[in-house]
């Protein structure tokens, strides 16, 4: 068990499951909106679906109309349940305050796997992560 | 955060709930990145216009918005999901168009200036030196803080909207003087001969850097083309929103270049990423104008096509503004005349042309890298002179 400190970007309480990328994500263009399907070719998540997941990354990437596929995500019921990055940046903040999805950064993000169980507790100011492995 | 008496205001909902809702938006944004007050914006960019990247959950959030809210600045808008006037002739369908209508009513509504165009610094939204803005569309992001030096921040569509209606954006991040100094130097070591070159090695410094901010040294020129294009490629690739080009853009010479990483860019990773984009063979059309083809641009492929009668169809995606200007001059005429068409308020990412083709050919690396994704084609990436041949 793993447990990390970030700032809260979006607060909220969740836990699930993680699905991770070690590579930046650009909503735009990247997952459907519809389908919460990555559909960025060559993406090392492509085909898979982010929704109910909490969704990890470094940082976002590409078009700013980002924030406008991530409220849409949540109002089709396919958003993750919960994002974590190292560095949120402003496509994905204002994406997951208009949305309401729990996001949190700061968190060193190369010790959680796809797989892993993820608990966030993100008060107003700071956030709690913790990561329980799973057992392989 | 501190706030003034007015942002207070609009904060506690005394000039409406859309007022209330964005101004709660920008603070919570100022709160999480430590900015100490607001800062008022002199023009604002509005990206997220195409109903085919907002859907019915962005139309209904903005009509939501419509109903009670103005902007307060010069605001512009992103291209639309097709050419507002001529959309029958591009193929789009009557339901795509109904929606896509109803979002530009909306925005007309807020005050928007319906410019829908990607390049509203050719269009008549140009800020000057170290003017404080709010622009989103990452490519005019890039270009604003970089070939302009304006500041700006990489602005979401909704946050950008949110500084139009409040007149304000929170002071953090590239308004400030010590976060617009560079990461890495980019040492050019081969000649880049056209914006197709600029194109894809912004493509792959974009991929290296993520969201840093590079020096370029070596360039020896460079026209506002190839800066477009080279800055659009870097917010595709990566999330770079400023870079500097020693000896040719303005914050260049005033920024620290001691002691930071240095990345080579040579011959072999041109040709690379010339590879890395072309992933089709034979096109069915050729699309330019990824960012908005200047007018420049057009007549540069105007005399290109001159007196030929070309085998493939080509469009060529501009603003409204540049369109009647091509017209006037005879560049329209002469570009129908050999099977190509000037679009307007449009291009072929936010458009859906997947209905229509499934391998484009263009010169841009940004258009590069969104067409397989998010329109199903193959790409063919060349530079304008040997698509056209």
């Amino acid at each position: 068990m793993e447990k990390m400190k970030g700032r809260s970007i979006y607060p909220g309480k969740v836990e699930g499951e993680a699905l991770v990328s070690k590579e930046p994500i650009g909503f735009y263009g990247g997952i459907d909106m519809k389908t919460g399907i990555v559909i960025e070719k060559g993406h090392e998540l492509e085909g898979e679906c982010v929704k109910d997941k909490i969704l990890v990354f470094p940082c976002g990437k590409g078009s700013t109309v980002g924030s406008y596929v991530i409220y849409g995500l949540k109002k089709n019921g396919v958003a993750p349940k919960a994002i974590i990055n190292k560095e949120t940046e402003t496509i994905v903040a204002t994406g997951v305050i208009l949305a309401g999805i729990v996001c949190v950064d700061g968190i060193d993000i190369e010790k959680i796997e796809t797989g892993d169980f993820v608990i966030i507790d993100a008060k107003e100011k700071s956030a709690e992560v913790i990561i329980r492995k799973v057992t392989k | 955060m501190y706030l003034n008496k007015e942002q207070e205001a609009m904060l506690n909902g005394e000039y409406g709930s859309i007022v209330s809702k964005m101004m709660r938006l920008l603070v919570r944004l100022g709160d999480i990145y430590k900015a100490e007050k607001m800062i008022p914006v002199a023009s604002v960019q509005v990206a997220g216009v195409s109903y085919k990247s907002i859907g019915d959950a962005g139309l209904e959030f903005l009509q939501d918005i419509a109903k009670e809210a103005k902007v307060k600045v010069l605001t512009f808008l992103n291209p639309a999901g097709m050419d507002l006037e001529n959309w029958k002739e591009m193929g789009i369908s009557e339901e795509f168009a109904k929606k896509q209508l109803a979002i530009i009513e909306a925005f007309k509504k807020m005050g928007i200036v319906i410019s829908a165009t990607c390049t509203p610094y050719l269009a008549g939204n140009l800020p000057r030196y170290k003017q404080h803005i709010a622009w989103s569309e990452s490519s005019a992001v890039s270009f604003a803080n970089s070939v302009i030096g304006a500041r700006t921040n990489r602005e979401g569509g909704p946050s950008a909207l949110a500084a139009a209606i409040t007149g304000y954006t929170p002071y953090y991040g590239l308004h400030l003087d010590e976060n617009r100094q560079p990461h890495y130097i980019v040492k050019v070591n081969v000649d880049l001969n056209n914006s197709t070159d600029f194109a894809a090695m912004g493509y792959y410094i974009g991929k290296e850097i993520k969201n840093k901010i590079p020096y370029f040294v070596g360039i020896k020129e460079a026209s506002i083309d190839d800066l477009k294009a080279l800055g659009a490629a870097m917010a595709a690739s990566g999330a770079v929103a400023l870079y500097h080009v020693e000896n040719i853009t303005p914050d260049a010479e005033y920024v620290a270049k001691e002691g930071i990483e240095k990345i080579e860019f040579g011959e072999k990773e041109l040709k690379e990423t010339y590879e890395k984009l072309n992933s089709g063979e034979e096109e069915d059309i050729i699309i330019f104008g990824c960012p908005h083809a200047s007018l420049n641009e057009i007549i540069k492929i105007a005399k290109l096509v001159e007196g030929k009668k070309m085998k493939k169809q080509f469009w060529i995606c501009t603003s409204r503004a540049v369109k009647e200007i091509a017209k006037k001059m005879g560049l329209e005429e002469k570009i129908r005349e050999a099977g190509g068409k000037i679009i307007a308020d449009t291009c072929m990412v936010v458009s859906p042309i997947e209905n229509l083709f499934s391998t484009t050919a263009v010169n841009s690396a940004k258009a590069a890298h969104y067409l397989p994704g998010f329109c199903k084609q193959k790409v063919v990436f060349k530079k304008m002179e040997d698509l056209l041949r």
